[in-house]
């Protein structure tokens, strides 16, 4: 009688034992598909690149024209260098100012809902809303628009996506390191600079490396508070207006290099803190 | 101990007066506009009116708000779906690996939203690659026009946000503890059993912190109805826009964005319900 | 309580009523309290702690010895009472200025510099000369058997190379004072028996003060000259091991140091009446007064169990052997007896085993010499 329910958990067992890699399988291929989702239309826009038709709808052979053709448009030119104007110095106000904040917030006792809402909102708001509260602001206050507004506005985001992962940086950090420096004879400025800065610089380098690639891919807001006129465009709503037009393949070329750009930003990033772009968390 | 309080003062002040200063006011002044009537630039009277609100329930206007809302909800719906097998996929598949695994789901998501919405109008057009594809598969008729439809500006959609999704979903799993996966089954329950009575239920926060994010960056798109609907699918997002860089009526344009910003907080605190009641059940 | 209880101990053997020559205290604390909201951390502590001794705070966690420990190092300030080096007060002087060092529980180690650097940072914060600088890091390096290890980087350590480095960076400054916060938790077990055993080598050769946390109580009696048992943020006891093991003044003190049959009954004349086992032979503690509740505590090891009443034993009570535990150089036997909740542990040694041959359900005689049993009113 006892035995009866005991053989049919371990049949049930058995049967889960033997279903499971089935179902398993099943997923790691839609795994696998998902992959493809995600790389296959990048792939083909990397790939139509280097065709030497100017259509995509037949491949002419190998060619770097586009990119050569790239070289040459001056246009293009300016808004590079338009967007590395923004993206430096948007990250270099906010890495600082995300760190120091990062600092403080994780060294207070009590923690503050309204305080990680206000650090929290520049990442969940939508874009285009930031874009046209910036601008009734920037309008209102009388202030010229130009790349310095497009830089106000990257910061924005970038100090609270800086301050998030130094943040996580420090719910890592042992804090009797700051005590063994001050106990060993140092003052807190040194403690500062020699101990605490050195041990989460990583973290803030990382920080700073995406902060970077997040301004330079953004759209919306910058043309929103750019003002009108080519000294403040940027790559991005360079790349907006082409693909109005259409499909070219020097815009495949354009996209092929500001995406190389990123992912070896964001393999530097992954390198200099684990897990910073999400994964390994 | 003061001088700690000076230092944190210190510490915080630049960062914070930067975000209120360029986020909070701004927010606010839009908030404002949406109560005022139109042409207050021109020097107009500031005007207390309820009218932009009125207007956005217009027939005309309220279409927009139903599209957009029906166009984020199937992306969300899609990218809950296909996210969460992968995720379940990648937090079942060997420890060693799941962080390379997660890295190459993520890495897309981390470069630029217009080239990975551009290379899906690559694959659409009429001369692109599903339609050549179809031309080798023997299909001799008209190319198909894949672009410039709701589902198009749906797959868009999922396609930027789906990384996220996952990521998500993954984080709320991999906090499951690697018994739980056995006990259930140990105790007798089908697979099944134990997806649906444990698995699912520990993982909604990860599902709704996915869906939430999926949902209010959709329905305040401009940048995919724009290029993936080209102008024939409209959505919040195109609406805001026109409505302060083509129709200059800021205020409309204003009351838009305050009740998206509401959509936004109100789901963001359904989300929170989620997280702390997933979190009172495992405390009993 | 007082802060040495050393003269109080009529029922010590002798030999455990001198303490070490009375020297000037190198360390003093008095009347430090600590309030924190809503709890009281210390509670008017005095100690004074000597030259060239090693030292143990011990206690449960949460018994305020880290704090104790933290309000010597500088990091936290007591709400009332005095921190003094010598002759100076030190209360409220900041911690890098205090002539006392730290080794931190978690090791503390600077993840970015070499064991070099890690070593050498506290005498480049003393402005050390360069030559004399590199000639003591490499002589604490080769001290604490970490020349080999000198360019690595703490997380190319072993457990027992980090603890050796946190200990060099401290000691290379040549405190007055080493403090050292559970100095051998993270260790594992077998590690943390040589370590005890070369922590007291490096006491000895530095002739530096040690003051050690600890919560465990064989480390405490392994390593420290003299022990302060706190409970609850108040001093239990203090004394050197043992005089704590010998002659605990309560029953705090005797049941978290080692093991202890507790006898719960009423004074009377020349001993205790307990239920049960009815007068047991003592001697009264000096303020107390009959009729008055008290407990007698004997150690395991001084219980005697025999199939016969045991020769030589001036307290015997009969009882049932209820279980046995087997520890290899000795067993533990378990006897019940008469109005007793829980059963008397006595610790028998193998040879004793092989000749009695313990087993469940056999009656025994338990038995002890009066001066080994201790009347402990609380």
């Amino acid at each position: 009688m006892a035995e009866a329910p005991v053989r049919t958990a371990t049949a049930q067992r058995a049967v889960a034992r033997r279903r499971q890699p089935v179902g398993l399988r099943v997923l790691r291929g839609h795994l696998w598909l998902v992959y493809a989702f995600l790389y296959v239309p990048i792939a083909v826009l990397v790939l139509l690149s280097f065709n030497r038709a100017g259509l995509p709808t037949a491949w002419g052979g190998f060619s770097v024209h586009w990119y050569g053709e790239l070289a040459a448009n001056t246009a293009i030119q300016r808004a590079a260098l338009n967007t590395l104007i923004v993206a430096v110095s948007s990250t270099l106000i906010a890495s600082l100012l995300g760190t120091l904040l990062a600092l403080a917030v994780e060294r207070r006792q009590r923690r503050s809902g309204l305080l990680d809402a206000v650090l929290f909102a520049p990442m969940i708001i939508p874009d285009i809303i930031l874009a046209i509260a910036l601008l009734s602001f920037l309008t209102l206050m009388r202030v010229t628009l130009g790349l310095h507004t497009i830089v106000i506005a990257h910061a924005v985001f970038n100090i609270a996506f800086v301050c998030a992962v130094v943040r996580t940086r420090l719910k890592h950090f042992d804090y009797a390191i700051v005590e063994a420096s001050i106990d060993l004879g140092a003052g807190e400025f040194t403690t500062f600079r020699r101990v605490t800065l050195p041990a989460i610089f990583p973290g803030v380098l990382a920080a700073a490396l995406l902060a970077f690639t997040l301004s330079v891919d953004e759209f919306i807001i910058a043309y929103f508070t750019s003002g009108a006129g080519p000294s403040s465009t940027t790559l991005p709503m360079q790349i907006y207006s082409m693909v109005r037009f259409g499909v070219t393949p020097e815009i495949n070329a354009l996209a092929t290099i500001v995406m190389l750009v990123s992912f070896t930003v964001l393999f530097a990033a992954q390198r200099m803190n684990r897990g910073v772009i999400g994964a390994d968390a | 101990m003061s001088t700690a309080r000076t230092r944190t003062v210190l510490f915080l002040a630049p960062g914070l007066g930067w975000l209120a200063l360029f986020m909070l006011v701004p927010v606010g002044i839009v908030i404002a506009d949406s109560f005022f009537q139109r042409g207050i630039y021109g020097g107009g009277v500031y005007t207390f009116t309820l009218e932009n609100f009125a207007r956005a329930f217009d027939p005309l206007y309220a279409g927009v708000l139903l599209t957009s809302a029906k166009i984020a909800g199937l992306a969300t719906l899609a990218a809950v779906l296909i996210g969460y097998p992968a995720a379940y996929a990648i937090a079942r598949g060997p420890k060693h690996r799941q962080p390379l695994l997660l890295f190459l789901v993520m890495l897309p998501f981390w470069s630029n939203y217009l080239i990975r919405t551009y290379a899906w109008i690559v694959l659409l057009n009429r001369e692109g690659l599903l339609n050549q594809g179809l031309r080798m598969l023997g299909y001799d008729g008209e190319p198909i026009n894949m672009l410039y439809t709701d589902a198009t500006v749906v797959v868009g959609l999922v396609y930027n946000y789906l990384p996220f999704v996952i990521l998500a979903i993954y984080a709320s799993l991999s906090r499951l503890s690697g018994d739980l996966w056995e006990v259930s089954s140990d105790l007798g329950a089908s697979p099944f059993d134990t997806f649906r009575r444990v698995i699912l239920p520990l993982s909604l926060p990860g599902i709704a912190a996915g869906a939430v994010f999926v949902f209010v960056l959709s329905i305040g798109n401009f940048v995919t109805p724009d290029l993936l609907g080209g102008g024939r699918v409209q959505m919040v997002g195109n609406l805001i826009y026109d409505q302060f860089l083509s129709a200059r009526d800021w205020p409309f344009g204003s009351a838009l964005s305050f009740l998206l910003i509401g959509i936004m907080m109100v789901l963001l605190f359904a989300q929170a319900l989620v997280v702390s009641r997933s979190q009172g059940e495992h405390h009993g | 309580m007082t802060a040495d209880s050393a003269g109080a101990m009529p029922a010590a053997p002798p030999s455990l009523e001198k303490a070490p020559a009375e020297a000037a205290p190198l360390l003093t604390v008095e009347g430090v309290t600590k309030l924190f909201p809503g709890i009281t951390a210390l509670d008017s502590v005095d100690l004074a702690i000597r030259a060239n001794e090693f030292f143990a705070l011990l206690g449960p966690s949460g018994c305020g010895k880290t704090t104790l420990l933290r309000i010597l190092a500088g990091f936290e300030a007591p709400s009332t009472g005095r921190v003094l080096l010598e002759e100076r007060e030190i209360t409220h002087l900041s911690p890098n200025r205090r002539p006392l060092n730290m080794m931190f529980q978690s090791y503390a180690l600077f993840p970015h510099m070499s064991v070099r650097q890690n070593i050498a940072y506290g005498l480049e914060m003393d402005r050390v000369p360069s030559a004399e600088r590199r000639r003591r890091v490499d002589e604490i390096l080769a001290t604490t058997h970490l020349t080999d290890a000198a360019d690595r980087r703490p997380d190319r350590l072993s457990g027992g190379q980090r603890q050796r480095v946190a200990l060099a960076r401290a000691l290379v400054k040549r405190p007055r004072v080493l403090l050292l916060d559970e100095p051998l938790a993270a260790l594992d077990k077998k590690l943390r028996g040589q370590m005890q055993m070369e922590l007291k080598r490096l006491q000895h050769d530095t002739a530096i003060t040690f003051v050690v946390v600890t919560h465990d109580q064989e480390e405490a009696l392994v390593m420290a000259d003299r022990i302060a048992v706190l409970d609850r943020g108040r001093l239990q006891q203090v004394g050197p091991p043992a005089l704590l093991y010998e002659a605990p003044v309560n029953r705090f003190v005797a049941d978290f140091i080692g093991q202890m049959n507790f006898f719960d009954g009423t004074l009377v004349p020349g001993g205790l009446q307990v239920p049960g086992l009815g007068h047991l032979a003592g001697t009264w503690p000096l303020d107390a007064k009959p009729g008055q509740k008290a407990t007698l505590a004997v150690r395991p090891e001084r219980l005697v169990a025999e199939p016969d009443e045991p020769a030589g034993c001036t307290n015997l009570v009969s009882g049932e052997v209820v279980e046995i535990a087997y520890h290899g150089q000795d067993i533990s036997v378990h006897v019940r007896l008469p109005g007793q909740d829980r059963p008397a542990l006595v610790r028998a040694s193998a040879s004793v085993h092989d000749r009695v041959r313990y087993r469940p359900g056999m009656a025994v005689t338990c038995g002890w010499q009066t001066a080994h049993g201790r009347i402990l009113i609380d």
